[in-house]
C-alpha cells in the first residue's frame, strides 16, 4: 500500500526565503494509525491530525534535502521547462529513493520515492513490500497528469486551488493507496475519465 | 511553479481573521442548503478546503455547515463528493476509514470489521446497474481493512478473487466487435483479448491482455492481482483450518499431496479456499511469466512487464514459503526466467526478487546459486552503482537477508569493494543502509583491506566519475574538465592504480604502493561536489567499522591497524576539511585500541617512537601526535607490559626530548603555524611520566622545565603567540616540576597502579555510600527482636 502522496516544494524558491518550503498537497492513505496502533490510541482527532501532518513535514524535510544533495553532485544545471513542455521536464526530472527508518516518522521502514521537476517534488511513500518498479512508474504517471492538468510548469496556483482533481486522479489511478497494474488499454480508459472530470 | 501568488494565497489562509471566517463559513452554510450547486460552491467549497489545510492546527466546522456537507459525500456529483470528503477529513475526527461514499466513523475494530461485511455485501450483489466505480473501489478499500478482520469474510473474498483471477471473461468488452461497418448487430461476434505483442490470447484473462473495452470482471481482474500479493500475506497470517468447518482433513498433508500431484484446474476444485487461491495465484503467475516475454508494442507495456516479473516472483515466493511442495514445480519456471534476463541489466530490477526466491528457496531445491550471486555481488554494482532505484533496492535486499547471506553466500564479505562503489557514488542516498551494513562487513582477514579501501573512497567517486566520463566522451576532449585525471586513467601505464580501486573483489592486496600518485593524478576532483559528498561520509563510517572490528580483533590484527593509521595519516587524497576528520577519527580510535591493550604500545613502540620522534609532525599531524605522545606516556610501562625494559624508556624518552627541545626552541619551519600547546603540554606530561618510571632521567626534564620557566619570563617566544597558552603551558610545566621533586609521588601519581585506574569504587563495600547503607539495613533487619 502507498501510505501517502505529497507535492512539496524542494529547492530554493523566489517565493519563500532560505530555509522554508511548503506542502503543497497531501493526501494519506489507510486507516488511520491513531486507531490502531496501541501507541496512539489515546490521542483526540485533534492531536492525530496533527502527528499526521508533523509526520508528512518529516517526508517532506528529507526528500527535499535528498533532491538538494542528488542536485549538487550531479552539477547539472537545471533545465527550466515552460508549459507545454511537460514531456521534457519529465524526462529531465531526478528521482531516487529515501530510506525512512522504522520510527522515523512511520512506525516501520519505509521507502519513499521522489521525483524532482524543477522547484516542486512530487513524493510516494511505500511500504516495505511494494513494488518498487511498479510504484515509479504509477508515479510519473501523476507527476505527468499533475503538470498537464493544474499546468503547474506556469505560474499559476491551480494546484492549491484545484485540489479535487489531484484527489480525482488519486482515485482512479491510486485508489485508497492502492497501485494498479494497468497496461496502456486500462491507463487510456481511466484518463480519459480524468480528463472528462477535468473538462467540468 | 511555486509562485509568489501562491504563498500569498497560502499566507492569506493562514491569516484569515476570525470573524471573516464565521461569515465565510455562514455564506457557504447558506449556499449548500440550495438544490443546484453551481460554481459559486464549489469555489466556496476549495477555498474552505484551503483554508483547513493550510494549518497544522485543527479548526472546527459550526454544526450547520458540517450537516450540510454530509450529504455531499454521496452525491452523484463527484467534485462535490471529492469535495466534501477533502474537507471533512481535514476537520471531523478521522475516520478510520478514509471513504469515497461514504463516511463511517470506524473509531474501533468492531466497526471495521461491520464496514468489511457492508462492502462484501456489496460485492455479492453484483450491481450492474450501479456505477463500476464502486465496484472497483471495493477492492482497495478491503485491502486495507482486511488484517482487522475476521475470518469468514477471508474465505469469501478468497473465493470471490479466485473467480476474478482464473475465470475472468476472455472477449473483449465494451461492444468491440470483428464485423465491419456495414455487419448488423446480429452479425456481431465477440472479440477475443490480444496479447501485448498483438497477438490473440490464447489462455485466461490478466493484467497484460488487452482490448478495445473492458468488461466489469476484467476490471476485478486487475485490481484482485493488484492486491494479490497483499493477500496472500495477510490470509496466511491467519491460521488454517479454523476456516472451513468441513475440509479439516484437507488440510495439511492431503492439500500438498493434491498440489504436488495434479496441475490440471479440475482437480483443484476439491481444495480448501486458501490452498485454491494459492494454486490459482500460482498459475497467473506463470502466465504472466510467460506473457512478459513477448515484446510490447508500447515502452509503456514493457515497464508494466516488467513490474508485473517483480509481482509474480515475489508472490510465488510468498506461495513456496507457505506450500513447500510448490517448489519443486515453480523452480524450473523462475530458473527459466534466470537464464532469460541474467544477461540484460535493464531486467536487473527483477532479478532481485529472483536473487530472493533463490536464497529462500534455493538450499531446498539444492539448485546452484552461485551465477545469481555473481550477478547481484558482481556485475549489479560494478556496472549499475549509478541507478538510485536500483541501488536502494538491492542495500535494502541485503540488509533484510543478512543473516542468511553471512551463513550461504561466501561471496557476501569478500565483495565490499564492490558494494562500496554504491556509497562513493551516492553517499548521501544510501549511507543509511551502509550504517547497518558496515559491520557485517568486517571480518578478521579482510579488515585491514576494508580499511585502506574506506579511507580510499573519495578516490573511487572520482575513478567512478572518469570511468563514467570515459565511456560517454570523446576520446580528446581539449580544454574540458577533469583533463589531467581523465588523461591518467586512459593510460596505460597508470592504469593499474585505477583499476585496483575499480575491482570487484576483496583478496588481491590490502593496499597498493604506489597510492601517493594516485592521489597526486586525482588532486583536482578534491573539489568534485560528489567526491565531497562522500568524504563526508566516510568518518561517520570509520567509526562504525571501528567499533566492529575492535569485537573480532586480535593482538595481531590491533597493532596491525594501529600502523595502518599511522602510514595512512599521511597518505590521504587532500580534501580540505577530510584530512582532519580522519585525524580526528584516528586519534580516538587509536587510544581506545591502546586501551583495551595495553601491552601494544610496548609491542608497537618502534613505529610509534618513529612517528613520536618525527618533529615534523608536530605540525602536521598535531591530534594524531597528540595521542602517541599520550599513549607512549601513558602505557609505555612495566605494568602494561612485562617487556618493557629501561632501555626501551630511555630511547623513548630521548626521542620525546629531542623534539620537546626543537620545537621550544626556535619559531615554527616557515609556512608552518605555531606548535599547538596541547602537544607541548602533551610532551611534558609524558616526558614526566616516563622519567617517573626510570628515576635517572628526572634530573634532565627538571632541568628542561626549570629551562622553560626561565626563557618564558622574558616575555614572549617564537614557537607560542598566544599568552594565555603560555601561561597555561608554563603552569603545567611548574605543577610537573614540583611533582617531580619527591620521586616517590610521582611515581604513585604518574604511574598508579591497576586499582587506582579501575577503580571499583561503586562495587566495593567499603567505599561506596549505597551498597553501605544496604549492608547496614540487612544486618538491622536480622538483628530484629523476635
Amino acid at each position: 500500500m502507498v501510505r501517502c502522496f505529497l507535492i512539496h516544494t524542494v529547492c530554493p524558491v523566489s517565493a519563500l526565503s532560505a530555509g522554508e518550503s511548503r506542502l503543497l498537497f497531501s493526501r494519506v492513505f489507510g486507516p488511520d494509525e491513531g486507531v490502531l496502533t496501541e501507541q496512539h490510541r489515546g490521542l483526540g482527532p485533534e492531536e492525530r491530525r496533527l502527528l499526521r501532518r508533523e509526520k508528512t513535514a518529516v517526508v517532506a524535510r528529507q526528500v527535499r534535502s535528498a533532491v538538494s544533495l542528488s542536485r549538487e553532485a550531479s552539477g547539472r544545471p537545471p533545465v527550466e521547462a515552460v508549459p507545454g513542455e511537460e514531456a521534457l521536464a519529465l524526462q529531465e526530472a531526478g528521482s531516487g529513493a529515501v530510506r525512512l527508518r522504522a520510527g522515523d516518522p512511520f512506525p516501520e521502514e519505509m521507502s519513499a520515492l521522489w521525483l524532482a521537476v524543477q522547484s516542486l517534488g512530487f513524493t510516494l511513500v511505500c511500504e516495505p513490500h511494494e513494488n518498487l518498479p511498479l510504484a515509479e512508474g504509477t508515479l510519473r504517471n501523476l507527476t505527468r497528469h499533475c503538470l498537464e492538468h493544474l499546468h503547474m510548469l506556469g505560474p499559476g496556483s491551480e494546484v492549491l486551488l484545484r485540489s479535487d482533481r489531484v484527489d480525482a486522479l488519486l482515485s482512479r489511478l491510486l485508489p485508497h493507496g492502492q497501485l494498479l497494474f494497468l497496461n496502456h488499454r486500462f491507463a487510456q480508459s481511466l484518463e480519459k475519465e480524468v480528463a472528462a472530470y477535468m473538462a467540468k | 511553479m511555486y509562485s509568489h501568488g501562491s504563498e500569498s494565497l497560502i499566507k492569506q489562509a493562514r491569516d484569515i481573521q476570525e470573524a471573516e471566517l464565521k461569515k465565510f463559513y455562514r455564506r457557504l452554510a447558506k449556499l449548500l442548503q440550495g438544490k443546484e450547486l453551481g460554481h459559486e460552491a464549489m469555489d466556496s467549497l476549495q477555498r474552505l478546503h484551503l483554508i483547513l489545510s493550510a494549518t497544522k492546527f485543527t479548526r472546527t466546522l459550526p454544526a450547520e455547515l458540517q450537516k450540510g456537507l454530509l450529504p455531499l459525500l454521496s452525491s452523484p456529483v463527484e467534485q462535490l463528493q471529492l469535495l466534501s470528503s477533502a474537507v471533512l477529513r481535514e476537520t471531523l475526527p478521522l475516520s478510520g476509514e478514509e471513504l469515497n461514499y461514504t463516511q463511517e466513523d470506524a473509531g474501533s475494530r468492531a466497526d471495521l470489521s461491520s464496514l468489511c461485511a457492508q462492502l462484501l455485501r456489496s460485492l455479492e450483489s453484483r450491481q450492474s446497474d450501479g456505477p463500476t466505480h464502486s465496484l472497483m473501489q471495493t477492492l482497495p478499500i478491503l485491502n486495507t481493512i482486511i488484517t482487522h478482520s475476521p475470518e469468514y469474510h477471508l474465505t469469501l473474498l478468497s473465493k470471490k478473487i479466485v473467480d476474478w483471477l482464473r475465470y475472468a471473461s476472455i472477449t473483449q468488452g465494451g461492444g468491440a466487435s470483428s464485423g465491419g461497418f456495414f455487419t448488423g448487430p446480429r452479425s456481431r461476434q465477440p472479440v477475443p483479448t490480444a496479447e501485448l505483442d498483438g497477438t490473440v490470447s490464447g489462455d485466461f484473462f490478466t493484467v497484460l491482455c488487452v482490448g478495445q473495452g473492458f468488461t466489469d470482471d476484467q476490471w476485478m481482474n486487475v485490481y484482485s492481482f493488484s492486491m494479490l500479493r497483499h493477500w496472500l500475506l495477510t490470509y496466511h497470517s491467519v491460521p488454517s483450518g479454523s476456516t472451513i468447518a468441513d475440509a479439516d482433513d484437507r488440510s495439511e498433508v492431503d492439500g500438498s499431496v493434491v498440489s504436488m500431484v495434479s496441475a490440471t484446474s479440475s482437480s483443484s476444485r476439491l481444495l480448501p479456499p486458501k490452498e485454491r487461491l494459492r494454486e490459482k495465484a500460482f498459475q497467473y503467475c506463470l502466465r504472466l511469466i510467460e506473457q512478459s516475454d513477448r515484446k510490447a508494442l508500447k515502452r509503456t507495456d514493457t515497464e508494466l512487464q516488467k513490474a508485473c516479473l517483480v509481482e509474480a516472483v515475489c508472490i510465488l515466493d510468498c506461495v513456496c514459503v507457505e506450500d513447500t511442495s510448490l517448489v519443486y514445480r515453480t523452480f524450473p519456471c523462475v530458473k527459466a526466467l534466470f537464464g532469460r534476463l541474467s544477461s540484460d541489466l535493464t531486467f536487473a530490477r527483477v532479478l532481485l526478487p529472483i536473487a530472493q526466491f533463490y536464497l529462500n528457496h534455493g538450499e531446498m531445491a539444492t539448485v546452484d546459486c552461485e551465477s545469481v550471486w555473481k550477478l547481484v555481488f558482481g556485475r549489479f554494482p560494478a556496472e549499475l552503482f549509478n541507478s538510485p532505484f536500483l541501488a536502494h533496492e538491492l542495500l535494502r535486499f541485503l540488509r533484510l537477508n543478512l543473516e542468511s547471506l553471512q551463513l550461504r553466500v561466501p561471496e557476501y564479505t569478500r565483495s565490499f569493494p564492490n558494494l562500496l562503489k554504491f556509497l562513493a557514488w551516492d553517499s548521501p542516498a544510501v549511507v543509511d543502509d551502509f550504517v547497518d551494513l558496515l559491520p557485517s562487513l568486517v571480518t578478521a582477514e579482510t579488515a585491514v583491506e576494508l580499511l585502506h579501501t574506506m579511507l580510499d573512497l573519495p578516490c573511487l567517486s572520482a575513478t567512478l566519475l572518469l570511468q563514467l566520463r570515459s565511456t560517454c566522451s570523446p576520446i580528446s576532449e581539449p580544454g574540458g574538465r577533469g583533463l589531467l585525471s581523465l588523461d591518467a586513467f586512459r593510460s596505460a601505464s597508470l592504469r593499474g592504480l585505477f583499476l585496483y580501486l575499480l575491482r570487484t573483489e576483496a583478496g588481491s592486496g590490502d593496499t597498493i604502493d604506489r597510492l601517493s600518485t594516485l592521489h597526486e593524478l586525482l588532486a583536482e576532483a578534491a573539489d568534485w561536489p560528489r567526491v565531497v559528498q562522500c568524504a563526508q561520509t566516510v568518518p561517520v563510517l570509520l567509526h562504525i567499522f571501528f567499533s566492529a572490528v575492535v569485537t573480532i580483533a586480535d593482538e595481531k590484527l590491533s597493532a596491525h591497524l594501529i600502523l595502518v593509521m599511522l602510514e595512512r595519516s599521511s597518505l590521504l587524497l587532500n580534501i580540505p576539511t577530510y584530512i582532519k576528520e580522519i585525524h580526528r577519527v584516528f586519534s580516538c580510535h587509536l587510544l581506545r585500541l591502546c586501551k583495551l591493550r595495553p601491552s601494544l604500545v610496548v609491542d608497537q613502540s618502534h613505529e610509534l617512537l618513529e612517528f613520536a620522534g618525527t618533529t615534523a609532525n608536530v605540525y602536521s599531524k598535531a591530534e594524531i601526535y597528540t595521542h602517541v605522545v599520550w599513549a607512549l606516556g601513558e602505557y609505555l610501562s612495566v605494568s602494561s607490559d612485562s617487556r618493557c625494559s629501561v632501555r626501551l624508556i630511555t630511547s623513548c624518552f630521548e626521542a620525546l626530548e629531542a623534539v620537546l627541545f626543537e620545537i621550544t626552541s626556535s619559531a615554527p619551519p616557515p609556512g608552518a603555524a605555531c606548535p599547538v600547546p596541547r602537544v607541548i603540554t602533551t610532551l611534558m606530561s609524558a616526558l614526566a611520566k616516563l622519567a617517573s618510571r626510570s628515576h635517572d632521567l628526572i634530573p634532565r626534564v627538571s632541568l628542561f622545565l626549570s629551562k622553560l620557566r626561565t626563557v618564558t619570563r622574558g616575555g614572549s617566544v617564537a614557537w607560542c603567540t598566544d599568552e594565555e597558552d603560555l601561561v597555561a603551558i608554563v603552569m603545567r610545566g611548574e605543577e610537573l616540576w614540583s611533582l617531580l621533586k619527591t620521586p616517590g609521588v610521582a611515581q604513585s601519581v604518574l604511574t598508579p597502579p591497576p586499582h587506582v585506574t579501575t577503580p571499583q569504587w561503586h562495587r566495593d563495600t567499603n567505599l561506596s555510600m549505597p551498597l553501605q547503607l544496604r549492608t547496614l539495613t540487612k544486618k538491622k533487619k536480622c538483628s530484629l527482636p523476635e
